[in-house]
């Protein structure tokens, strides 16, 4: 509160007054995320320009590195595949109102999952590509499912916050694939396992390169195909069945669904366990498509760029598609320009400003003109 | 311009929120020494004029003349300067605070040494004055609410205000505590400082104000009314701009078997203390049973513990002879229990999903909305239609969040998801809160449909008028325990029980 005499009247020609939106047209979300990407692109070349750099030429290359040939853009789709499913993972999570920021390590015990079933020898050498894919992402997404298990029953049955316990799971998680990857299934020393049997490989479009020349050298491979299942079956989940229904009510008020008769407490457990599944399904579609061993350091980071895609996607699995591509796309062309800086700098922005624009969507910006002195007083 | 015998003076206050044109050229004039009380159905725009005079909202036109000379509030404290101070419905108290402490909070005196038993005195004495009993040194905390306000309006005379503004302030009274604070009132006025008095309780207008103002819509429709001039009956029209129906049609009618039976029911609170103490009742079919008793003396518990919400220390529920104590919510929801909660946008409703999906909270695992393990979407929008149509919920379209929907259009959505499970047994919990006097009605009515289609119907209202005209049996919380129980039309026995005057054993 001001003083009585301090604030008189030196007034604006025009206020600006901001009122919230009471409804939001359909084509509005869209654009303004295009013109938040707009003004961040912009700050980027501002910021491009400081450093001393041309910033028309960077975005060229971006571009190009990303998305300029089919060989390109396969790369950014193999980047894209396990973000895919860390953005679906958090996306469910967060859909309840579930802090899961545990993704990184339902990745990693997603990868462990898999390669235990490999590595112990459970799944003979002899056995078919299908079969073997198949107990690899079995095996796998229940892992990952474990891994968002314990903190879900912690949360539901004790109220311990899921944010911290999902935090500190993903320590353990690294920790205990290191701990395979440097003690039991070490080969000759190096801090890697031995490299998978062909029959445990994601067939790769280069596979097919005999039938179609034009797949030749691309890396694209099979985990694209189960990322937008998952997704499908995410949005399906979510927006077309009853316990999708529940989610959606849990998360926006979660003591209207238990008035509603719903038990929390259980779907506390059972989506954690999607989350840390669909997370897990990345991490088997990593060592499988990509890695073809386990060793350490397998993730750059995904489980924690799932947390934006799923936030950029505003939660809707099926835009998580799009927005992982773009992402996969940044991070491809950002090793290409400058290992670390400038590139990730560019995604902070993009970040800022798409999270910023939200405000767009719920409030609308009025100038108004004064009134004349007179009125007023 | 300049009357000096107005106090205060406002001309053509325009006053705009996004959608809403609040106040609309209104006047207002306040007389030295007057009660004079704002009537209005909510929403009418009685508590933004308000704070327009107490400095919390600039108008986007019109003027206030103070004392005859032209004033501009920027901020509360403005117009505390000028003598003008605002009780809001809801206190601003520090609670762990004494009274003293909060009052003297935000003033230039004392400075740095606190030297609290001298203010301490000196606000006994104000008190005093005043017909205000309060200890100074107690903790705002250990207060009932009547005393808080009690504290409110002493803050405003320790600040010296010539007008004192009170939004709604018997909401949260008891009668005995709303006889004290007229005392005050009138002790206030004989002083020379003016009031007014906000309000849409017909009965209270009448016995406090000395003139009153209706608005509607946002415009004056009545201005400086005396009230040994008008009627009760005047005034309603006036708020709501045609006659209203106070009688309603409520056929005598035999109950049936009892489809609510509680047996010694006790419960504790959220903080852990004792809500329910050993709650017997019965509700039959056909019949609705009120329950009085002023907020927080174990109502919400009473609904909760009924609806498999709340978790029950001793006793039983029993709904259509089976024992659902301490059973899921849903059972009770199965076994025919519908409720309409006091809370309308935290408990009541999903505020960002639509109507369509709020509708279906409670039917959606059964056919035909649930199919196999999906929602049939078509089947929900269908329903979700008829029951807008049905219940005449003003909304765009069905997909229209509920949190966009005003207060009486939420409360259908929830009676139309409710109701239309044609339930054995409603709990409804302050279902006419907040309404207009036109919604009011309609949600009335529909209770009473409920009687006569054979539910049995539990209402707890803070309207004494609503639970006269509405129930074939009365019973009495008091701090969590049944007071009594009543037959006749008789408030003041009522008014006794509900304070803790007077117990009789229910019979």
């Amino acid at each position: 509160m001001t003083p009585t005499a301090s604030r008189r009247n030196y007034q604006l020609p025009f206020t600006i007054r901001i009122e919230p939106r009471l409804n939001v047209p359909r084509w509005l979300a869209p654009l303004v995320s295009v013109g938040a990407i707009v003004v961040a692109l912009l700050l980027g070349a501002v910021v491009l320009k400081l450093v001393g750099g041309d910033p028309l030429a960077a975005y060229a290359h971006i571009g190009r590195a990303a998305f300029g040939d089919i060989g390109v853009f396969s790369d950014t789709l193999v980047k894209a595949t396990p973000l895919i499913m860390v953005g679906l993972a958090c996306s469910v999570a967060f859909r309840m109102k579930l802090w899961n920021i545990g993704a990184e390590g339902q990745f990693y015990m997603g990868a462990l999952g898999a390669s235990a079933v490999i590595l112990s020898g459970l799944v003979p050498e002899t056995a078919s590509r299908p079969v073997t894919i198949a107990v690899m992402l079995v095996a796998g997404m229940l892992c990952g499912a474990a891994w968002g298990l314990i903190p879900g029953w912690l949360k539901a049955q004790l109220r311990v916050n899921e944010i911290i316990t999902t935090l500190m799971m993903n320590y353990i998680a690294v920790a205990l694939v290191n701990f395979f990857v440097f003690a039991v299934w070490s080969e000759g020393g190096f801090q890697m396992s031995k490299t998978f049997q062909k029959a445990a490989w994601l067939p790769r479009l280069a596979d097919y390169a005999k039938e179609f020349t034009a797949f030749r050298g691309l890396t694209t491979h099979f985990g694209l195909v189960f990322g937008v299942l998952a997704a499908v079956v995410a949005w399906y989940i979510l927006y077309r069945s009853l316990w999708g229904y529940e989610i959606r009510l849990i998360g926006d008020n979660a003591r209207a669904a238990e008035y509603a008769g719903i038990n929390i407490t259980r779907n506390t457990v059972l989506v954690m366990m999607l989350s840390g599944a669909l997370a897990g399904l990345a991490g088997v579609s990593e060592i499988a498509g990509v890695v073809h061993r386990l060793q350490t350091s397998i993730s750059p980071g995904y489980g924690f760029t799932g947390i934006i895609i799923a936030w950029l996607a505003k939660l809707n699995p099926l835009v998580v598609i799009p927005v992982s591509i773009l992402f996969g796309g940044l991070i491809l062309a950002g090793r290409e320009i400058q290992p670390s800086g400038v590139p990730r700098l560019i995604q902070g922005i993009i970040l800022f400003m798409l999270i910023a624009s939200e405000v767009l969507l719920r409030y609308r910006i009025r100038i108004v003109r004064t009134a004349a002195v007179g009125t007023e007083a | 311009m300049a009357d000096s015998f107005l106090a205060v003076e406002m001309r053509g206050i325009v006053k705009r929120f996004p959608g809403v044109l609040a106040n609309d050229h209104v006047d207002f004039d306040l007389r030295a020494g007057e009660i004079h009380a704002l009537l209005g159905e909510n929403g009418a725009g009685k508590s933004t004029l308000m704070s327009v005079l107490a400095g919390l909202y600039k108008p986007e036109a019109g003027a206030i003349l103070v004392h005859g000379q032209p004033a501009q509030f920027n901020s509360p404290r403005d117009a505390i300067a000028r003598g003008l101070g605002m009780i809001h419905q809801h206190f601003t108290l520090v609670p762990s605070q004494t009274v003293t402490e909060n009052i003297l909070l935000g003033l230039d005196e004392p400075r740095f040494l606190m030297r609290l038993p001298n203010y301490d005195k000196r606000m006994a004495e104000l008190g005093t004055r005043f017909g205000l009993q309060i200890t100074p040194q107690a903790k705002v905390w250990q207060l009932t609410v009547g005393e808080q306000q009690r504290v409110e309006i002493l803050k405003m005379l320790y600040r010296g205000v010539q007008v004192l503004i009170m939004d709604e302030p018997t909401a949260v009274l008891a009668p005995q505590e709303i006889e004290e604070l007229f005392k005050t009132l009138r002790a206030m006025a004989g002083e020379g400082k003016s009031i007014v008095f906000i309000s849409h309780k017909l009965n209270e207008v009448m016995a406090i104000a000395d003139r009153i103002t209706v608005l509607r819509h946002g415009r004056v429709t009545a201005a400086g009314l005396r009230s040994a001039d008008t009627s009760k009956a005047e005034l309603a029209k006036l708020m709501v701009g045609r006659t209203v129906l106070f009688d309603l049609d409520k056929k005598p009618q035999a109950p049936g078997e009892a489809v609510l039976t509680l047996d010694g029911v006790c419960a504790d609170n959220d903080k852990g203390r004792p809500a329910l103490r050993n709650v017997s009742l019965a509700v039959r079919a056909g019949e609705i049973v009120g329950v009085a008793g002023v907020a927080g003396n174990g109502q919400s518990e009473l609904a909760e513990v009924i609806t498999g919400l709340r978790h029950c220390t001793a006793g039983r529920v029993l709904v259509q002879g089976e024992d659902i104590t301490n059973r899921p919510a849903r059972l009770a929801i199965h076994k025919g229990v519908a409720h309409v909660p006091e809370d309308r946008a935290h408990v009541g409703s999903a505020p960002n999903l639509s109507i369509t999906d709020n509708v279906i909270m409670k039917s959606y695992r059964h056919p035909p909305l649930a199919k196999g393990g999906s929602l049939d979407r078509s089947a929900a929008r269908r329903n979700a239609e008829r029951l807008k149509e049905e219940y005449a919920i003003l909304a765009p379209s069905v997909d229209t969040p509920v949190r966009l929907l005003s207060g009486g259009n939420l409360q259908r959505v929830i009676l139309a998801r409710e109701l239309s499970a044609k339930p054995q047994l409603l709990i409804a919990m302050q279902p006419t809160r907040g309404l207009d006097v036109g919604a009011i009605e309609g949600v009335q009515r529909l209770l009473l449909t409920q009687r006569e289609a054979g539910a049995a119907v539990l209402l707890v209202s803070e309207e004494l008028e609503e639970i006269f005209a509405l129930s074939d049996r009365i019973v009495v919380l008091y701090e969590g325990e049944i007071a009594g129980e009543i037959t006749e039309h008789d408030p003041e026995a009522i008014g006794l029980m509900m304070t803790g005057g007077k117990r009789r054993t229910g019979g």
